[in-house]
């Protein structure tokens, strides 16, 4: 009962949310709408009983993408850019004030949605414990898990385990898009960096891809709240490592832990100046990172082969099969954590770049 | 009363599935209507949280618990199977949501670049343009 209350206030706060964005022009309230919308959408998955994946909205929602946006849409703000003219990207758009979409899209939009809508009439209503899903594989995995894996999440068993070339799919595909974006920017043309900032020729650092932070400036200089949130690094960083390493046992594991952890690297960079983030881990450290996550994945899975068992397959690694699987999780996990840590890392800086390289007149307190 | 009653206690339904469909066809009109291309990458995030809202919603079994196992006897466990909602579609969706925001933030680095190139990320203005900087690799 209050369930049902609850899950349909939700989806009408959703559903609000997502109309505002859509009416929205300004590309900063539209930032700050979706991560309104992320908020809401987990509060649903909460009570749709699927708390890793509430955690992971929440971690990624609050912490990662509204800093990337932000990031690129701030861009806008570089005196290099407005020499050409209309550069802001609130500004550009002949229509900024709020709008409703155009008729066209609409009705297109309509007609797609009233035939969706038409399908769902054979799905399963909502929570019905006779729907086809809860039969075929969903048994095996509740029933069995706990003899064969031996740990209490259920969902991780699933993720690292019975999925887990699934899950080394995911992480390659989290590496591979981190590196997309260092190629993307890391090899910018950026007259600025090279002549103007660092006083350094053209032609010397050509070859070579630019130092992705080479200033001493703090992105955020207003002393109340540097003073406050550099005490909460630690706590963040702490909180990652449990998520961690408990994430056998609740919710949790290596992609919640690697967004946590990056945040709370992220958070310092925005506060400490560059050189104490370089001090704490340095760019190659973080690309290093992006490569050994993926690569201690996959040699716990060739390990696996030179025990005796098939690729992942855990159960080999030590003497009894759960204290195999929970060795190989474990391992794997860990992989997950530094790659995505790594990942969203280097987004950040990447992203950061030029705001690291700016003078300190850009940023006041 | 009873009716009522009738109607509040089968209220679901179907109605997650409308709204993740209504949120699709949200996110499908601000890709199609937005010359913004930031907007237009916040309207394929919408899209694609519909997709992970459906998955969520046939995993939830009614009066369902988290799928974390409690640390009772395994010879009692088979009786409160049935009341665990479904892990598979949460271990999917959990690792599509941290691909999603590193595709995001490969949009996001062609945003940048195609701004430097264009010096606007307005679709219109770049139709109109030629390329303002062409590009060097090192």
């Amino acid at each position: 009962m209050i369930n049902t209350v609850v899950d349909i206030g939700l989806l009408g706060l959703l559903l609000a949310t997502a109309l505002l964005m859509m009416r929205s022009q300004s590309p900063l309230s539209i930032t700050i709408l979706s991560s309104i919308y992320s908020l809401i959408i987990c509060a649903l998955f909460v009570v749709l009983d699927a708390v890793d994946v509430a955690f992971t909205e929440a971690a990624v929602g609050a912490g990662i993408s509204s800093v990337l946006f932000v990031a690129v849409i701030r861009h806008d703000d570089e005196p290099s850019n407005n020499k050409r003219g209309n550069n802001k990207l609130g500004n550009d758009a002949p229509e900024l004030k709020s709008a409703w979409p155009s008729g066209l899209s609409i009705c297109l939009g309509l007609a797609l949605g009233i035939l969706l809508i038409s399908g769902t009439a054979d799905m399963p209503l909502y929570g019905d414990p006779a729907a086809a899903i809860h039969h075929y594989l969903a048994p095996r995995f509740l029933g069995q898990s706990g003899a064969e894996i031996g740990i209490p999440n259920v969902v991780t068993s699933v993720l690292a385990s019975y999925r887990g070339y699934d899950t080394l799919g995911e992480v390659v595909v989290i590496f591979t898009a981190g590196m997309a974006v260092l190629l993307l920017l890391a090899f910018m043309p950026d007259q600025k960096i090279k002549s103007e900032v660092e006083g350094v020729s053209t032609t010397k650092r050509r070859g070579k891809p630019p130092r992705l932070w080479s200033r001493r400036t703090p992105l955020i200089a207003n002393p109340v709240l540097k003073t406050v949130l550099l005490r909460f690094v630690p706590i963040v960083i702490l909180f990652a490592l449990y998520v961690q390493f408990h994430g056998d046992y609740g919710p949790g594991g290596g992609f919640q832990a690697g967004i946590i952890f990056g945040v709370g690297l992220i958070t310092f960079g925005l506060l400490a100046d560059s050189e104490k983030l370089q001090n704490v881990i340095s760019e190659r450290m973080v690309i290093s990172g992006m490569a050994f996550g993926v690569l201690l994945y996959g040699a716990v899975g060739v390990a696996a082969l030179f025990f005796g068992g098939n690729f992942l397959d855990y159960s080999v690694l030590s003497e009894s099969q759960t204290a195999g699987q929970h060795l190989g999780i474990f391992l794997i996990e860990l992989g997950v954590g530094i790659t995505v840590a790594s990942t969203m890392l280097s987004l950040f800086i990447s992203f950061h770049r030029r705001h690291f390289n700016q003078s300190q007149d850009e940023f006041p307190g | 009363m009873s009716s009522v009653e009738a109607w509040f206690g089968a209220l679901p339904g179907l109605l997650n599935y409308w709204v993740a469909i209504i949120l699709l066809v949200c996110g499908l009109i601000i890709v199609m209507d937005s010359r913004n291309l930031i907007k237009k990458l916040i309207g394929l995030n919408i899209f694609q949280s519909a997709v992970f809202l459906l998955f969520i919603t046939m995993g939830k079994v009614s009066q369902g618990h988290p799928p974390i196992l409690p640390s009772i006897p395994r010879s009692i466990m088979p009786a409160a199977i049935s009341n665990f909602s479904n892990p598979l579609p949460h271990a999917l969706i959990l690792t599509a949501i941290v691909v999603g925001v590193a595709t995001t933030a490969v949009g996001l680095a062609l945003i940048v670049r195609i701004r430097r190139a264009y010096g606007t990320i307005h679709e219109d203005q770049i139709a109109d343009k030629p390329e303002v900087e062409p590009e060097i690799m090192p």
